[in-house]
Formats: structure tokens, sequence, C-alpha cells
């Protein structure tokens, strides 16, 4: 198949970017969205010029490395899925196809498609962790957990850290990705101890790194390539205005 | 003795600064904060919609009769000695300022954190009303400062002179609202603004139970149908009075010229025959 493809093109974090054109001739149906950009890549190669830098890893939606939006929607149209399990067939000959970076002032693009997502990684080392004693592993019912609970943390657990629910989002709102890190250690005995003071610091992280706040959209649930459900979001909520009131308290 | 005393003073209203300090900074940090703000816009909000359904429930008196609204008008200004409705008014005001000052604050943040947009834009599942939040609210504070000059401070000197056929000592609110709709511009000017405004509710009633953290996946469809059937009641209901005065629907006709007091005692004494 034949397709015209409309690239966001950026030289470096300080230049400006810009939508180039690019023809993709006699793509296979079978090819996945990052194959066929990697045929593209070849032909640009041959030719001289400099390929379109996107970011990818596993290329089987389970690392969180592959970002794009495409046709304005992270990870394209297609729920559930990483954009690395987007496949060709999923369009038609002669398609124009809107391929940008993912979009947020948090999110600094650092060349073509490639955007820098190490915000995530200072929120969660703000308090996406459990302090424990070392030693052998406990036993494994040793402490028990609700069965909500189990599936609830279990659920949110499931984030790979993506960011396309920011993407998504009109204000660029990390809400999704922190309610999904905090709940997931929230809800269980071994995160209790620290949660009030996980809650206000991974929310706190967050603020500062410049993402927006939360309008009850549900843009980011629509296209979390897992499925998070935006309940993560009230929980959160719920959970900040009990630490801050506690946090007010002492 | 003296100077302990004078020292202990001291150290009290030092304990006592820095105990105030430490709840400034709790306080501060709570507004500065992306949730603490959406929880005042949402505290905020909860007060605004009870005003909003106790002013509908209020006016809806209309279809009773001239003696039933003006009865409760005469009420709302003069329990607890006339204080009672300064009370509210404070409450309110505070409530809006708040409500205005945290959303405006928090829409430019909103639009600093997405400051390149998508060439290509799409929307998955927010609704319109949503996407427009700011706009319908900022209509709503049009419509809040022209319906306070209408009917709160009565520019209109003759809206204002209005007087109670059955007791000229007190204001004629019945009068007033019937009057006050029989010009078709302001009729769909209301039309237009309570339309924003229920635009504005059907999102944000919703939106109050998720920021409240009331929402799960049992409660959030329940939420969500209860902030439309909210929103939908409070259209009809506040503009069934315009437009059913506009079309002389409601009133008996006496607009301009007030039914003398005779008559309507006679009427009255009719009807207890």
């Amino acid at each position: 198949m034949n397709l015209t493809l409309k690239v966001w093109r950026q030289e470096g974090p300080s230049e400006s970017g810009h939508i180039k054109t690019h023809e993709a001739e006699g793509i296979p149906e079978e090819a996945s969205f990052l194959e066929m950009l990697d045929i593209v890549n070849e032909r640009i190669i041959i030719d001289g010029g400099e390929p379109i830098l996107f970011d990818h890893d596993c290329r089987e939606g389970i690392c969180g490395s592959c970002s794009l939006t495409i046709n304005g929607v992270p990870h394209s149209k297609d729920t559930g899925i990483t954009t690395c399990q987007v496949h060709m067939r999923r369009y038609r000959d002669g398609d124009t196809i809107w391929i940008e970076p993912f979009r947020a002032r948090a999110f600094p693009i650092l060349k073509d498609l490639v955007v820098d997502r190490s915000a995530f990684d200072r929120i969660i080392a703000s308090g996406g962790y459990i302090s424990v004693r070392t030693g052998a592993a406990p036993d494994a019912n040793a402490t028990p957990v609700e069965f909500e609970d189990a599936t609830d943390s279990f659920n949110s657990a499931a984030c790979i850290g993506c960011g396309a629910c920011v993407a998504a989002c009109k204000n660029a709102s990390a809400m999704l990705f922190v309610g999904a890190k905090a709940n997931h250690l929230n809800l269980l005995p071994q995160g209790a101890p620290e949660k009030d003071q996980r809650t206000l610091a991974m929310v706190r992280t967050m603020d500062g790194e410049g993402f927006g706040n939360c309008t009850n959209q549900y843009e980011c649930e629509a296209v979390c390539p897992k499925e998070i459900s935006s309940d993560v979001i009230a929980k959160l909520n719920r959970d900040y205005a009990a630490a801050s009131a506690r946090e007010a308290v002492d | 003795m003296q100077i302990d005393a004078i020292f202990l003073h001291i150290g009290v209203v030092l304990i006592k600064k820095s105990e105030m300090n430490a709840l400034c900074k709790t306080l501060c940090d709570f507004w500065d904060s992306s949730i603490g703000k959406k929880l005042i816009v949402a505290v905020t909000g909860v007060m605004l919609v009870g005003f909003l359904i106790a002013h509908m429930a209020g006016n809806l008196l209309i279809f009773q009769g001239r003696e039933s609204l003006n009865d409760y008008a005469y009420f709302l200004h003069h329990f607890l000695h006339g204080m009672g409705i300064w009370l509210f008014r404070v409450g309110l005001i505070v409530a809006f300022v708040l409500h205005i000052v945290a959303t405006v604050s928090l829409t430019r943040q909103n639009r600093a954190a997405r400051s390149e947009k998508y060439a290509h834009e799409a929307t998955s599942r927010a609704s319109l009303s949503s996407r427009y939040m700011i706009w319908s609210g900022l209509t709503v504070i049009a419509f809040v400062i022209f319906h306070l000059l209408h009917f709160t401070v009565r520019i209109d000197p003759d809206l204002a002179s209005m007087k109670d056929p059955m007791d000229p000592s007190r204001h004629d609110a019945y009068g007033m609202v019937i009057a006050g709709f029989q010009n078709p511009v302001v009729v769909l000017f209301y039309i237009i603004s309570i339309s924003f405004l229920c635009s504005h509710l059907s999102h944000g009633i919703a939106s109050i139970f998720q920021t409240l953290g009331f929402n799960s996946k049992k409660t959030r469809d329940p939420f969500h149908k209860l902030g439309l059937v909210i929103s939908v009641v409070l259209w009809l209901g506040f503009l069934s009075i315009p437009f059913l005065a506009l079309f002389d629907l409601i009133g008996d006709g006496e607009k301009d010229a007030p039914v003398p007091m005779e008559a309507s005692v006679n009427t009255e004494l009719l009807f207890r025959c």
C-alpha cells in the first residue's frame, strides 16, 4: 500500500520543528507501524537524508518505550495497545497519516518524535517505592491482602509508564500515571506505612514537573494501552485530601 | 517574676506564631497543588449547585401565585432580622470568587502544560461541555452580573417601585418577575445564559464526585447520570418562568396596570366561598 506520512521533524531540543511530508510506498499490510517507519527510514538513509527518530524497544507492548501520536491519538485509535502493536492492515491504500511526538511541556522533544519522559522517573523516585528490611523473600501468603485490593493494585501495577495519558490529556496532566503508581502501593499492606508521604510527594513532584491538571475528561483512560481506569484518579484525589488533612493536624 | 512572665508570654506567642506558620504553609501548599485547588473548585461547586437547586425551587413558587412568591421573597429578606440573607450572600460570594479564581488559575496552568498544540488534534471521549468549561463559566459570570442588576439591585426604577397590591408595604416580587420578562431580548439572553450554565453543570456535577474521590467503577455511571438529570431539571425549572411569562401563560395580565387591592381581596373572598 502507498501512504502519505505527515511527520513532525525537529533537529534538536532547542530547534523549532515542523511537519514534513514523506511518501511511504509499497508498504506490506503485514508490517507493524514501526516496521513501516523502519522501511521509510532505510529509504531516507539510502537517499542520504536524516532518518526519522522514534523511541522503541521490546516491540511487544510491554516496555513502554514506543510513543507516537498517530492521527492525533497516542498509540493510534486502536484501544488497549501500544504503537508497536499497531499494524498497517488497519490502514487503507492512499491514507494520509499524521505522526507527532507525545506533546507536553513536561516531555520536552529531544529530536523528531523522541521526547524526554524522565519526569516520570523523578515522580517514581519521589514516592514509588516501599521501605522494607532486606533478607529472604517472605512466605507467599504471610501477609493477607483483600481480593479486591489485590486486584485493584495489580491492575494499577500494569502501568508501563509510556506517557500516553499525558499525551492524550487536553491539559497534559499526568494524573492517570501518578494515580496508578500511587494506588499500586497505597492499596497494599506493604505500602501502607508510607501512604501519606508517598501521595503528597508524588503529587508535589508531578506539579513541579509542569504537568497540567485533570479536568475529568477521561481522554487518558481511552488511550491507555493497559486500560487503566480513571478510578485511580478518584482514589488519588481522596488519598491526597486525607494526607493533606493529616499533615495539617501534625 | 515579672521578667519570667514576660519571657513565658513571648514563648507562648512564638509557639502560636510557629503553629500559625505551619498552618499557613499547609494551606498555601494545598492551594498551590493541582489536587488541592481542584478540591476547592469541587467544594465551592457543591455550594453553588446547592444554591441553584434552592433558588430554582424558590422561583417555582411563582406558579402558586403572587402571595406565595411574595411571602417567600419577604421571608428571604427578613429572616434572622434581615441578617440571614446577608450570611447566605457572603457565603455565596466567597464560594463564587474562590471557584472563579481557582479555575482561571488551573486553566492557565493547563494551557501552559500543552504549550505546543497537535497539528492534527483528535478527541476520543471528552464531551463538548467539558472542553468549553472556562467559556461557559465566563458566560455565567456575565449573566450573574446582569441578573443581579435586573432583579436584586433593580436598576430599572419601574421594577424597583412595584408594590404588592395585597400589602403595599412590601415589594411585589411576583409582578417584577412577570414585568421583567416581557422583553424578548432579555428572555433570549436568559435562555442562552441558562443553557451555558446547564452545559457547565452537566460536566461540573459529575466532576465533583470524581474530584472529591467518590467515584469507583460502580458509582461513576450513576453519578454521571445524576449530573445530567440535575442539569436538565435546572434548565427546565429556570427557563419555564421567563418563557411562560413572555407568552403571558403566567401572571394575570396586570403588569401594566396593577390590580387594585380590593379586586384581589374580593377574588380571594370568592375562592373562600
